[in-house]
């Protein structure tokens, strides 16, 4: 595998066709097994019963079954609808919520000079050392004797408190153009009034970087979930989907269907938000 | 609010200024950390002092303690074969997992960054498996890919070769679930190293080829192990650090895809058959997770001392 800069022209005519047809052959090569599992996806999700599992294999299902779309939401056994909804609120409440509680967090321990400041901030990066889901047990302990087991509060409210979005926003704003605030403080706005009307309206790239990823992570999340929800109606898409695994009765192309929707949302935020997905990676992978 | 403050105080007397405006910063460094830091105690530390003060007691069926044990918990759940069975499973899970995804990830990197068409549509598909949850991978893995049944992929596939049907999932001799699992887990994060190296790769200075290539180094292998290699060590710690630390949270793959079953579990899945499965044991569930937590601390120190706390704040 060679590694060279693709701007070495000389090498590049010589290397010519044959081995830049390699390249791609070597690449769609990974890319169709990558897309493999998608492809099962959908095709089950698409198929009867008897075609999925059927002896002689089928590419694609002979007659495409568009009725299956709507038949996770008529399942009696879970509340499938009801899940989604869930998954939804908590998605979105716990993007909001983190946006809210943690850069202003970030932003002070950035660029307010308060005598006590780093003390704070040494107790924030404390955390950063246990993972949240580590410490899974104690917290729904907590949670529980709050009261708090099968409800919103539950499942969002202790995710929102996240020490390293704080301490991602911190790094950010460290290196925000200070020339903005001063103007923003000659104009006699305060620290709060500067920081809504001037600091966040020239930061959304990078609120919108961390809101998708905060998103997706919520979206996808399973542990907490699980934990919190005890009862059907609490169940976010996740745990949905993992009881569907443990049910007695398998309706293959009812759970595959289930499973191509509970993807969706999350695709739509693939297809349309990956500019800030990916800056929003090499923001917070490096820095994990 | 805090500007009217301010400005009455510069106005009022300048002698006072620096008091007031001292007096206005803690003000507003309360008032922005304020909620976050309130939300953190409680959800942060207390939990974790909580667990600890939990695990010298007694607690069964219940989240208050009843009767103080000691080190008991500790002592019972360090001497129990399925807690310290399971971190013998991290150690296993760690030493395929991190290696593959790291070469995997880097290969992938490596490939799409000497693209010259189509880069981006190649990047999506591989990075695409990132949208996908971990409970709906071990799905699609465990219905249809790695179905123990005839109509699974990977038997349909192994057919064709006369290879009888395999029960990926079902005995842990020979321990077939380990393909399904660490394959998993390969398919939904590598696309996200990729990422990662790819942002690596381009910032190594274009100046560092042209010089090796004066100095006659070949291109290839060469080159990879002379220049690119060295240019990502950094890079390369951050994600092995960073992977070493993702499986040892692992829990949804091995949940969802070896549900009720005694062997394959990690720490996690552990922790959560005592805690919350017939036992609802919290006692001893606290006390297996202060262990997790000091385990992880090590870990996380020493990723500390390797990559330099804080050193980002310099270079920003």
């Amino acid at each position: 595998m060679t590694t060279t800069a693709p701007e070495s022209r000389g090498r590049a005519r010589r290397g010519g066709l044959m081995g830049s047809t390699g390249l791609y052959l070597a690449t769609s090569v990974a890319a169709l097994l990558f897309l493999v599992p998608f492809y099962l996806l959908v095709r089950n999700a698409l198929s009867t019963d008897p075609e999925i599992t059927g002896e002689d294999w089928k590419f694609f299902p002979s007659h495409i079954q568009w009725g299956n779309i709507t038949e996770p939401f008529d399942d009696p056994t879970v509340d499938f609808g009801r899940s989604m909804w869930n998954s939804l609120v908590v998605g979105v409440l716990h993007t909001a919520g983190t946006l809210v509680v943690c850069s202003p967090a970030g932003y002070a321990l950035a660029r307010i000079p308060y005598r006590h400041a780093n003390k704070v901030f040494y107790a924030v990066l404390v955390t950063l050392m246990v993972p949240a889901a580590v410490t899974f047990v104690p917290s729904f302990v907590l949670v529980s004797s709050l009261g708090w087991v099968d409800s919103y509060r539950g499942l969002i409210i202790p995710g929102l408190f996240s020490g390293f979005t704080c301490f991602l926003f911190r790094q950010y704003f460290l290196g925000f153009p200070k020339e903005l605030e001063e103007a923003a403080r000659v104009d006699g706005l305060g620290h709060w009034g500067a920081y809504w009307r001037v600091v966040v309206p020239n930061s959304l790239n990078f609120f919108a970087a961390i809101a998708t990823i905060t998103f997706i992570s919520g979206w996808n999340a399973f542990l907490w979930p699980l934990v919190i929800g005890q009862d059907p109606s609490a169940w976010t898409v996740q745990v949905a989907l993992s009881s569907y695994m443990t049910n007695q009765t398998v309706n293959y192309h009812l759970i595959f269907m289930a499973t191509a929707i509970s993807i969706l949302p999350l695709l739509f935020v693939f297809l349309f938000l990956q500019r800030w997905l990916v800056q929003g990676i090499a923001q917070t992978g490096i820095k994990g | 609010m805090s500007t009217t403050t301010t400005r009455a105080g510069t106005a009022r007397a300048t002698e006072a200024r620096p008091r007031r405006l001292r007096g206005s910063r803690a003000l507003n460094f309360w008032l922005f950390t304020g909620p976050f830091l309130l939300g953190l105690a409680v959800f942060v530390y207390v939990p974790v002092g909580w667990s600890l003060y939990l695990s010298f007691f007694e607690a069964r069926f219940t989240v208050t303690p009843s009767e103080f044990v000691g080190l008991g918990n500790y002592r019972e759940i360090l001497s129990d074969s399925g807690f310290m069975g399971s971190l013998g499973t991290f150690t296993v899970f760690a030493a395929f997992i991190v290696p593959t995804t790291w070469a995997l990830s880097l290969g992938l990197a490596l490939l799409v960054n000497r693209l010259r068409f189509m880069r981006a549509f190649y990047r999506s598909v591989f990075f695409l498996p990132t949208a996908c949850s971990y409970v709906a991978a071990s799905l699609i893995w465990r219905m249809s890919l790695f179905n123990g049944v005839r109509f699974g992929l990977a038997n349909t596939v192994l057919g064709l070769f006369g290879v009888d049907d395999t029960a990926w999932l079902a005995s842990p001799d020979p321990p077939w679930y380990w393909l399904v699992i660490i394959t998993a887990r390969l398919w939904l994060q590598s696309g996200f190293y990729m990422i990662l190296f790819l942002a690596a790769l381009q910032n190594i200075p274009r100046e560092l080829y042209e010089a090796a290539a004066i100095d006659g180094a070949k291109p290839g292998w060469q080159t990879f192990r002379h220049i690119t290699l060295p240019q990502l060590r950094a890079t390369s710690t951050a994600v092995v650090l960073l992977l070493l630390v993702a499986a040892y949270q692992a829990f949804d793959e091995f949940f969802n895809l070896l549900s009720k079953t005694t062997w394959g579990r990690p720490p996690l899945v552990e922790l959560y058959y005592t805690a919350l499965g017939q036992d609802q044991n919290y006692g001893k569930g606290s006390a297996g997770a202060v262990v997790l937590t000091v385990l992880i601390c090590v870990v996380t120190l020493f990723q500390g001392r390797i990559m330099g706390f804080g050193r980002g704040e310099q270079s920003k």
